[in-house]
């Protein structure tokens, strides 16, 4: 790169940005008067509806049980061999034929299912956040395989989307999930999975 | 030439229409098909939208919210820039600026000739449109892949998107079919016009270049300046794809897509898909700050005439648009016309306003005219950008400029200065607007105020809302 022209360039957009701005707008602050963190309490059954609603399909467990319940949702699914992330809970991993990272895309992509944990989950919107955290992986994890399945436990789920990003890190790769991939650019009719897994099982825990 | 620091119009890049609005729109409004397809989407959308809005108890004060951050945002932008670049710089990433769509397009070039790459994955971004990046990258030797399907379709179709967020919303499914028949290597020649079969023949297509990809690039919905965390928003899958796999990932960001703080994000994670998809959220949305799980990352900040927009302070808070598209859905003009009319990327009530201000309003001067002033676009706005008052100044900008360039009035400055003065007296204005209202009990046929009649004459146009936005802010008590 053209080290002298980017310089040039960063100086004279500030230096138009600084002049555009020499009525010197002082814009009223902002109002936070809408549901703030913490101002609603969570519901787990709203997210149970806002999963379903969006087309993931969601199983219930109590805390003694992921491990068996995880391997009934497998089989019923045929899956035969899934990814599991470093840091997944070892006393809820189920008897299946697990692949562990590090995995390349190419292996993702013929294993073709994956198990994960998640940070939180948002329950009115139905969404599932990934912070990259124990248990959850590289983003690429849950994205190639067609199929993925996640661990959320009840104590996990906020009520709304500023109560999640309280919580948040920015600085962590964020993905997140809120149903299937799905898309609707034909005549603007819903089609679950397009290059995301096209099946998203959640099994909510407690 | 320019000198530095003065706000600068866009030269180049798809903002400027090759024929005027009236023209084109003429055209469209004679396409059948295309009016079915758009009335269908636009009326599905917009049912949707009310849909999941009316689920938010604190839905107005999230739009106002919204507005005030981006104000915030644009009262200070040299600062929040300027803290964008540390963040991303100190988190591995590397920020390049740009003036013009040429200058943006020759940094993204030497960018992916630097990767050693000679084709890339795209995700679906306004920006990239804008400054027409893959008729630079083709220039240069490079093959752009859209990722997105519906501008798959549009590309294969050799086409030019409609709509900023459904971009293919003029074809319907049999021609999508023929589309990729014709143009898709190595498609299933049995593929059936079912909607699920042709996003899996997309699906198939595009898995193996996402896997094979050396370099991504994208756009961005938001940027966090204290963070510097940046954010695409999408459905499919192909944004996680382009923004995952590749080793290089180059983003060009509009240099208005800020928010000051992680926390502005809360607002607009629940406005945007709202007033996008019509959704509670979208599938996928993906953050990540500077150079992520060992990919390389570049930012491309680019001006293209939004430093002239900013200067403008009854025309600046245009870019408070966050491009949701809801105030195309909700426009009596665009569901006629369709997006080619407008002759920008920009399309719509938005594009009626953006792409003269980018542009100037000499290289737009119809747009500001492509529109009935009835303030449905202003209403569903999630960021609250009162469109039909900045229509009005921008026709009044048009209008002097003519009157510049041609010392004696010609006949359409004529008609346009006339229109403008009645825009620019508020009550000559609303008593206009209060007779077409109460025009509808009257007239089964309506039309669009002048210039517009011209080629609305023949149509019917929905009724006007039964009560104008004026009238209501005069029943409320609010002064003029
Ligand atoms: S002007 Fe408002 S409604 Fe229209 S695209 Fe921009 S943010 Fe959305």
């Amino acid at each position: 790169m053209n080290e002298g022209a980017a310089t040039s360039a960063r100086e004279e957009i500030l230096s138009r940005i600084r002049t555009a701005l020499g009525d010197r707008p002082s814009p009223a602050p902002v109002a936070r008067d809408y549901r703030v963190a913490g101002s609603v309490p969570a519901d787990v059954e709203q997210f149970v509806d806002r999963l379903v609603d969006y087309r993931a399909t969601v199983h219930r467990c109590g805390s003694d049980e992921p491990a068996l319940r995880l391997k009934e949702i497998l089989d019923a699914r045929g899956v035969p061999r899934l990814v599991v992330p470093d840091g997944f809970p070892p006393a809820w991993l189920p008897a299946a034929s697990l692949v562990t990272e590090p995995v390349s895309t190419e292996t993702l992509d013929e294993v073709g299912a994956v198990l994960t944990t998640c940070a939180l989950a948002v329950a009115e919107t139905g969404t599932i956040v990934l912070d990259a955290g124990p248990g959850q992986g590289p983003r690429a994890l849950t994205l190639v395989p067609d199929y993925h399945l996640c661990v959320v436990r009840a104590d996990q789920v906020r009520a709304i989307v500023p109560d999640a990003v309280a919580e948040l890190d920015p600085r962590a790769p964020l993905t997140w999930i809120s149903g299937p991939s799905a898309t609707s650019d034909i005549e603007l009719r819903r089609v679950e999975g397009v290059h995301g897994p096209r099946t998203l099982d959640v099994l909510i825990v407690g | 030439m320019t000198f530095l620091g003065i706000p600068t119009a866009s030269s180049t890049g798809h903002l400027r229409a090759p024929r005027t609005f009236p023209e084109a729109a003429h055209d469209a409004l004679g396409n059948a098909q295309l009016r079915r397809n758009l009335g269908d989407a636009t009326a599905t959308i917009r049912a949707k939208r009310a849909g999941v809005v009316a689920e938010l108890p604190d839905w107005e004060q999230l739009r106002a919210a919204g507005a005030a951050i981006k104000d915030e945002t644009l009262a200070h932008l040299d600062e929040y820039l300027i803290q964008l670049e540390e963040q991303v710089t100190e988190r591995g990433g590397v920020v390049h600026w740009a003036r013009d769509a040429d200058e943006a397009n020759r940094t993204v070039v030497e960018l992916v000739r630097a990767a050693g790459a000679d084709e890339v994955v795209k995700v679906k971004s306004m920006a990239t449109q804008e400054i027409a990046l893959n008729e630079a990258l083709a220039d240069a030797g490079i093959t752009a892949l859209e990722t997105d399907l519906a501008e798959l379709i549009v590309q294969l179709g050799h086409d030019a998107p409609s709509h900023i967020l459904v971009p293919a919303i003029h074809r319907n499914r049999s021609e999508i079919r023929e589309i990729f028949l014709r143009e898709m290597a190595g498609v299933d020649p049995a593929l059936t016009d079912d909607p699920r079969a042709l996003a899996e023949a997309a699906r198939t297509y595009l898995r193996r270049k996402f896997l094979s990809a050396q370099v991504a690039i994208s756009g961005a919905n938001f940027a966090v300046a204290e963070a510097g965390t940046l954010c695409v928003f999408e459905s499919e899958g192909n944004g996680r794809m382009c923004l995952t796999l590749p080793r290089t990932l180059i983003t060009v960001m509009g240099i208005e897509k800020l928010v000051p703080t992680w926390r502005d994000l809360e607002v607009f994670l629940q406005t945007l898909p709202r007033s996008s998809t019509g959704e509670r959220m979208n599938p996928y949305t993906s953050m990540w700050t500077g150079a992520t799980e060992g990919q390389q990352f570049h930012l491309v900040l680019l001006d293209n005439g939004r430093t002239a927009t900013l200067a403008d302070p009854h025309g600046r808070s245009a870019l408070r648009c966050i491009r949701c598209s809801a105030c195309l859905n909700v426009c009596p003009v665009y569901e006629r016309t369709g997006g080619h009319a407008y002759g920008s990327v920009y399309p719509g009530p938005i594009g009626a306003v953006l792409s003269p201000q980018l542009t100037g309003v000499e290289h737009n001067p119809t747009l500001p005219f492509a529109s009935s002033l009835c303030g449905a676009c202003f209403d569903a706005c999630p960021v609250a950008i009162d469109i039909p008052s900045m229509l009005i100044h921008l026709r009044a900008q048009v209008v002097d400029a003519k009157r510049e360039a041609h010392h004696t009035p010609t006949p359409e400055a004529a008609i346009m200065a006339a229109a403008a003065w009645t825009m620019n007296r508020p009550r000559w204005w609303a008593r206009g607007l209060r007779a077409a209202r109460l025009s509808r009990f009257v007239r089964r046929r309506r039309a669009l105020p002048p210039p517009l009649s011209a080629w609305t004459a023949s149509r019917d146009l929905p009724d006007p809302p039964r009560e104008t936005l004026r009238d209501w802010w005069q029943r409320e008590g609010g002064v003029q």
